[in-house]
């Protein structure tokens, strides 16, 4: 008997009583087929509206028919997490909201299926841990949302200036370095702040990230970052956060500063609401390129935006009718190893295990379990890979759900350490057992030219090429290179998040003569974690010079490094000014690139003038952005 | 419950077929591969392997092959297939096309009828062969030129069944996309007519217009959609049968979604 029937018995018990032709016969009917399986963990939130769907769907046949203008129907369809397609109106992508990233298995299944009747047969994870679902009909958008509000899930205010996806480490609740577990707090506050009318016109999106500790970071990258803090007070112990505020990474980023010391977690809604207030009153409403919180809080200054919150976080505690406090659920989750069938045959461990083990799966806090990290090209999954990870969940996750991270990947977290050789077995048959999940490997590319408006290049496409090259040349397996990063963006605006990465990438256009060539710029340095930086400009490189300039600055590092050194903090020191070697700056780094980067003419490499994944002659152009409207 | 013969139902549902194949007043027609057949089957299924009428379907050829089936005008078909519908829909149609009006397809498929442990056995009936008339119904039926000249009115909408990539990279001049996907559920190869309809019309498909579907090459994936539309009391639907490959071979004109390298962002 295999799990599968273990647990989803063939004949359900219900029976119809019918008759036909006088006699009398039980008949299983259709109904009865419904594939109910009890096994699953279901949400306790339900963030769908159903009645959405049909207000979506009679705003586009009105707008179709002229009576709703553009720009207000932009604001609207935006508002509901339905964002535009490169070079077309007939298109609009989809991105679903996963608040803290939480996936369960038949949220999975439904994805799967909607991606197959209305969008390309795949989905697309982004660095902000939603779904989205691209190329699909304007007019069929209802449809995904109805297909959605069957599980529980949404898409509002996913897009448009609003609080968009909060966000919560893949690793909290098992991060053995956290104070505590954040997740109940992102979902409580995605739950406050989701179709509140104080947040549905703001000056722009808002961002919320709640992570687990330092080390995991990406705090300091958003508007409202949150680090899990204790603090002792006369014996007893006390939850509260580091809040950071005024991070964001774009056209151009900043890092986040740390509001006080320590913020009680009863003061986490005030000061979230404070922050929201003060950003609504005072934002740009008009200079719609620079006007993210982060540009205000630059403007005004640190300090002076900093005692605003305050002030305005004691009128929001002294003026609140009734106390307002976020609905925080704290039922732990139950922990339950799925019962596994008698299959007790030793399964002989398949080739690659031990890499996987080693650059996929990290230990948890709690003894005897791991979460296992499944990378994917540039966040790119198919239908029948979200079928195959909805069984998987069900069959190997003790918490019976996953979660989407940070880097376009998925966690399946409370894997016992018993079944880790049956779960690789298992990706390994799906096409999700890549390994390199936790290291430089595995690069971000936004979506680029596969589908954005504003995208300059293919990212979307060299992520996935760099990914192939190095595992094919298995340097995730180069314990050197574990904790530095690539990740790469189709234009400066960074939904690739270039700007954190040890190596990262902007995409633009450059020109031989009349001749276009892709091209990126490429910045050395950035980090998320406690000591948060922004990455400093290297050089420019042609798109199809950028694996070779990868794998000189390796080999350079290679050369020059000190017996403990990773290639992140060789880079960290030589950016810092701190490295005494030949190759001590930027400058000498570029200046040994320099050969790679010259371009050919057209002539001896015309494959240097086309980007990934065309065949036609290389042409920046670019449609109207929509993250502004 | 029986459903009425000839009471413009396009699927049978399970119930209805298990009683009638009881009645024996049903041909069952099972369109998988010859091996799968012999393997097992719905009891008192025949079986007509769609690659065995695509080798000639030729209105004469096929009219013999449905006689030695043992049906004729009178007799009641039901078809089913392991792909969805759409090769059961693709001989349906055939049927239809010939001027057999009691022709309807399986709700389900034969998995999800063999997972519900339904009557399946490995034995072929003995089959009569019997007498059909031979009335073709052309105003199904969408040939190349047709479709040439109809395309560009405005009471003719163009669906193309293909998936959505397929669609981006090439299709005909005007047609608007429905993946073939789009037209079922988990468990059944059709929507309800109430979600079909709601469908149909947000993307415009809907009033008296006439509406040609077509797909990758020999009208499967089209053919469900010709069903699709009917049970959603859309009833001008024609197939244009030989579809996108012959279109192509022809070097009649395609369009294509420019500027976009949409392919990447496929995970296959």
């Amino acid at each position: 008997m295999t799990i599968s029937e273990f647990f989803y018995p063939k004949i359900s018990k219900s029976k119809k009583f019918i008759t036909i032709h006088k006699e009398k016969f039980f008949v299983l009917t259709v109904s009865s087929l419904k594939q109910s399986k009890p096994n699953s963990v279901k949400p306790k939130i339900n963030w769908a509206r159903l009645e959405e769907a049909d207000n979506f769907a009679k705003t586009v046949k009105l707008f179709r028919q002229g009576k709703y203008d553009a720009d207000s129907f932009r604001r609207f369809r935006l508002q509901h997490g339905a964002y535009g397609t490169r070079m077309t109106s007939d298109y609009a992508m989809v991105r679903i909201k996963i608040p803290a990233g939480e996936l369960y298995p038949h949220q999975l299944e439904k994805i799967s299926q909607l991606s197959e009747q209305f969008s390309i047969g795949s989905a697309h994870l982004s660095t902000r841990e939603s779904i989205q679902l691209h190329w699909i009909v304007l007019e069929d958008v209802s449809e995904i949302f109805r297909g959605l509000s069957e599980v529980g899930l949404t898409s509002r205010e996913a897009c448009g200036n609003s609080v968009r996806n909060v966000m919560c480490s893949p690793l909290s609740g098992v991060c053995s370095d956290e104070k505590f577990d954040t997740t109940p707090y992102a979902l409580a506050t995605a739950r406050f702040f989701l179709r509140n009318p104080m947040s549905q016109n703001l000056p722009r999106k808002f961002k919320f990230t709640f992570t687990c500790c330092e080390k995991h970071g990406m705090a300091r990258i958003v508007d409202v970052g949150l680090i899990p803090q204790i603090r002792e007070i006369d014996g007893t112990s006390q939850r509260g956060f580091k809040i950071f505020l005024g991070g964001g990474l774009g056209n151009k980023s900043f890092v986040g500063h740390q509001l006080e010391e320590f913020t009680p977690e009863d003061d986490l809604l005030y000061t979230s609401i404070a922050v929201i207030r003060i950003f609504d009153r005072l934002g740009d409403r008009k200079n719609l390129a620079r006007n993210r919180m982060r540009y205000l809080v630059n403007e005004m200054g640190w300090e002076k935006f900093q005692n605003l919150v305050l002030k305005e976080r004691a009128v929001v505690r002294a003026t609140q009718s009734v106390i307002t406090r976020l609905n925080v659920d704290h039922t732990p989750n139950e922990i339950k190893r799925p019962i596994r069938i008698s299959d007790d045959s030793a399964i002989t461990i398949p080739d690659g295990y031990a890499r996987w083990l080693k650059t996929n799966t990290i230990k948890q806090k709690q003894s005897d379990y791991r979460s296992a990290f499944i990378t994917l090209e540039a966040g790119d999954i198919t239908a029948n890979q979200l079928n195959a990870l909805a069984s998987l969940i069900r069959d190997f996750s003790s918490e019976g759900k996953a979660r989407s991270g940070f880097v376009q990947n998925i966690a399946l977290r409370f894997v016992h350490e018993d079944d880790l050789p049956r779960l690789y077995s298992k990706l390994l048959e799906s096409g999700l057992a890549k390994s390199g999940a936790l290291t430089m490997t595995a690069p971000i590319g936004c979506s680029g030219t596969t589908s954005c408006n504003l995208a300059l290049t293919n990212s979307h496409r060299l992520a996935k090429e760099i990914q192939r090259k190095f595992l094919e040349l298995k340097l995730d397996e180069d314990d050197d290179l574990k904790d530095s990063s690539i990740k790469i963006s189709g234009c400066p605006n960074s939904c690739g998040q270039h700007g954190i990465a040890t190596i990262g990438f902007f995409g633009g256009g450059a020109r031989v003569g009349k001749d276009m060539y892709p091209n990126y710029q490429m910045s050395l340095g950035g980090r998320s974690d406690g000591d948060t930086m922004l990455g400093q400009v290297c050089d420019r490189i042609p798109a199809k010079r950028v694996i070779p300039v990868l794998l000189k600055i390796i080999e350079l590092f290679k050369e020059h490094k000190k017996s403990d050194d990773t290639l992140k903090s060789w880079i960290h020191r030589i950016i810092s000014n701190s490295e005494d070697s030949e190759i001590k700056s930027i400058n000498d780094i570029k200046k040994a690139l320099g050969p790679l980067v010259i371009p050919p003419t057209k002539e001896e490499d015309p494959d240097f003038y086309l980007d990934y994944g065309s065949d036609t002659s290389y042409h920046t152009k670019t449609g109207k952005g929509e993250c502004a409207a | 419950m029986r459903c009425l013969t000839n009471s413009g139902n396009i699927t049978t549902d399970v119930d209805s077929l298990r009683s009638e194949i009881r009645d024996k007043s049903v041909r069952v027609i099972d369109v998988r591969r010859e091996s799968d057949y012999k393997q097992d089957h719905i009891s008192s299924a025949v079986n007509l392997p769609l690659a065995h009428l695509l080798s000639d379907d030729s209105p004469e050829r096929v009219l013999k092959i449905f006689n030695s089936l043992g049906i004729d005008d009178e007799t009641r078909v039901v078809v089913y297939d392991d792909t969805f519908g759409a090769l059961a829909s693709r001989v349906a149609w055939t049927l239809e096309y010939l001027g057999h009006s009691d022709v309807t397809l399986l709700e389900t498929t034969y998995s999800n009828w063999k997972s519900l442990g339904l009557e399946n056995d490995s034995q072929s009936p003995e089959i009569q062969s019997k007498e059909h008339s031979m009335n073709l119904q052309s105003d199904i039926l969408a040939t190349s030129d047709y479709l040439e000249s109809a395309k560009d009115r405005d009471d003719v909408i163009l669906i193309d069944n293909r998936e959505r990539l397929n669609f981006l990279e090439q299709h005909i001049p005007g047609a608007i996309s429905l993946p073939y996907r789009t037209l079922a559920t988990t468990d059944k190869i059709l929507r309800s007519k109430e979600d079909m309809r709601r469908l149909l019309e947000n993307r415009g498909i809907s009033g008296n217009s006439e509406i040609i579907t077509y797909c990758g090459s020999v009208g499967t994936l089209s053919g469900l959609a010709y069903y699709a539309l009917k049970s959603a009391d859309l009833p001008n639907a024609k197939l244009y049968v030989r579809s996108f490959k012959e279109w192509k071979n022809l070097e009649k004109p395609t369009e294509k979604q420019e500027d976009a390298s949409y392919w990447d962002l496929s995970a296959e």
